[in-house]
């Protein structure tokens, strides 16, 4: 039931996507300013949202398993297999938004990258992460966890200083499209296919971030009851 | 509280006093980042002012994060981390006379190695000079905070030497930045340093203040 529950959502997903990408390649209008490139803020921002979305899962996944990590380990572990999950997919979505940037940027501006506030905040996001992801490597078991957890707090303290500190130093990023001065928004015939679009992408990141969750939830009971059998031998030794 | 910070401290003091291990691997690194610098960039006049902040800032980064961790591997020796684990202080206490140690040896480094960086750079100040005084300080605590918070971190995992810095690097980002712009602004005059002193000086405090809050959880990790 539940494998059928997924395989209807995925299915589901992948048509979201193509209506997606039908809505912003056909029907959108081009940009009055940017012409074509403008249409790679369809993939731009929606990658941009889900990732730090993704990357707050994780802060509260760490968080979490700092929280329970001795009243209830149970739960504990669900958060941190969160905490992981989250990570990976942000890390993967972030990707696309450096990626996807630079290309417009060449066009739009004429460079490929700049040092400005959101520039950088995204880079040094993701560098953060890696590293935790890094850390994840280097280290073993609840140990690991911990300290994993204590360096997730860290950079999500860190992400508004870098980010204010290259407010104050230059900003060349388009300011905010949305809820930004009178002036901004979009025109409602773009609108709909970048919601379209948000939608699709979000559905698509979801359906990962749980599937990596499902299979941490997997590797940690395969841990679990390796530990638990090599004990059992050791005891009947 | 005071009493088993100070004790920890005359320690560490102690040991680095006898042994001079750090400062002296430091000193060499640092003077080495320097010089490979002035050989890459061929700094003269306004350019040297212009680079002279951000070469110091990371050559301190760089000479240190390869103290940090001798640090704490000083006390996996023996067993003396396990010790202070279960010795009934707070982690607080022990994290912050490691702190104030670190914090010691790589401003000695400085003062040192300040008079050869100007020789090398050909360094003269234009702005108000005696502001790298509070500059330095904020820079280096912030580095050495997180510094002896990470390598405390990272003593626990495999590939200790390779792990801190991976991990200390990105989070030091904007104080580096801070730092870099703020020392450039002292030494070429053009604009004023107070808004990086301000953004360095809340660094501080925000990551002590969260340095001293986790590293329980980091000691007793498990």
């Amino acid at each position: 039931m539940k494998k059928f529950a997924i395989g209807i959502y995925a299915i589901l997903v992948a048509a979201l996507m193509i209506w997606g990408f039908y809505q912003a390649m056909y029907v959108a209008p081009n940009d009055a300013m940017q012409g074509e490139i403008f249409r790679i803020i369809y993939y731009h921002v929606p990658s941009a949202i889900v990732a730090f979305v993704f990357f707050f899962v994780s802060l509260f996944g760490s968080i979490g398993y700092l929280a329970w990590r001795r009243s209830n380990p149970a739960v504990a572990q669900k958060a941190d297999a969160w905490a992981l999950a989250g990570a990976e997919v942000g890390i993967v979505f972030c990707t696309v938004v450096l990626i996807t940037g630079p290309i417009w940027g060449r066009r739009a501006w004429g460079i490929w990258w700049t040092w400005d506030a959101r520039l950088t905040t995204t880079l040094v996001l993701w560098l953060i992460y890696v590293s935790y992801l890094l850390l994840r490597r280097f280290a073993a078991g609840p140990q690991m966890q911990t300290l994993a957890a204590v360096l997730n707090i860290f950079g999500a303290i860190d992400v508004p200083i870098v980010y204010m500190a290259n407010r104050w130093w230059r900003t060349q990023h388009p300011s905010p499209v949305f809820f930004g001065a009178p002036g901004t928004g979009m025109a409602k015939s773009m609108l709909i296919p970048f919601d379209w679009n948000l939608l699709a992408w979000f559905a698509w990141g979801v359906l990962i971030l749980g599937l990596r969750y499902a299979v941490e939830r997997k590797h940690q009971k395969v841990a679990q009851a390796e530990a638990e059998r090599a004990l059992g031998d050791h005891v009947q030794a | 509280m005071t009493r088993i910070l100070w004790t920890h401290l005359v320690k560490d003091l102690r040991i680095e006093w006898r042994s001079k291990e750090a400062i002296n691997s430091m000193l060499f690194f640092a003077l080495l980042v320097v010089v490979l610098f002035s050989l890459a960039f061929d700094p003269r006049g306004a350019f040297a002012r212009e680079i002279a902040g951000g070469v110091l800032s990371v050559a301190t980064l760089f000479a240190s994060s390869s103290a940090l961790n001798q640090a704490w591997a000083r006390e996996i020796r023996h067993q003396v981390l396990d010790a202070q684990r279960m010795a009934p202080s707070s982690g607080a206490a022990l994290f912050l006379s490691k702190a104030l140690a670190n914090f010691l040896f790589v401003t000695i480094v400085q003062v040192i190695l300040a008079p050869v960086f100007l020789v090398f750079y050909n360094l003269r100040v234009v702005g108000n000079g005696w502001l790298l005084a509070l500059v330095l300080p904020l820079g280096t605590w912030a580095l050495v905070a997180n510094g002896t918070f990470f390598a405390a971190l990272s003593i626990r995992s495999r590939n200790r030497e390779l792990l801190l810095p991976l991990i200390l690097f990105p989070i030091f980002i904007p104080a580096l930045l801070a730092m870099v712009l703020a020392t450039t602004a002292i030494l070429t005059g053009e604009s004023a340093p107070d808004l990086w002193i301000k953004l360095l000086l809340g660094y501080d405090i925000i990551f002590t203040t969260v340095c001293l809050l986790l590293f329980d959880t980091v000691l007793h990790a498990e």
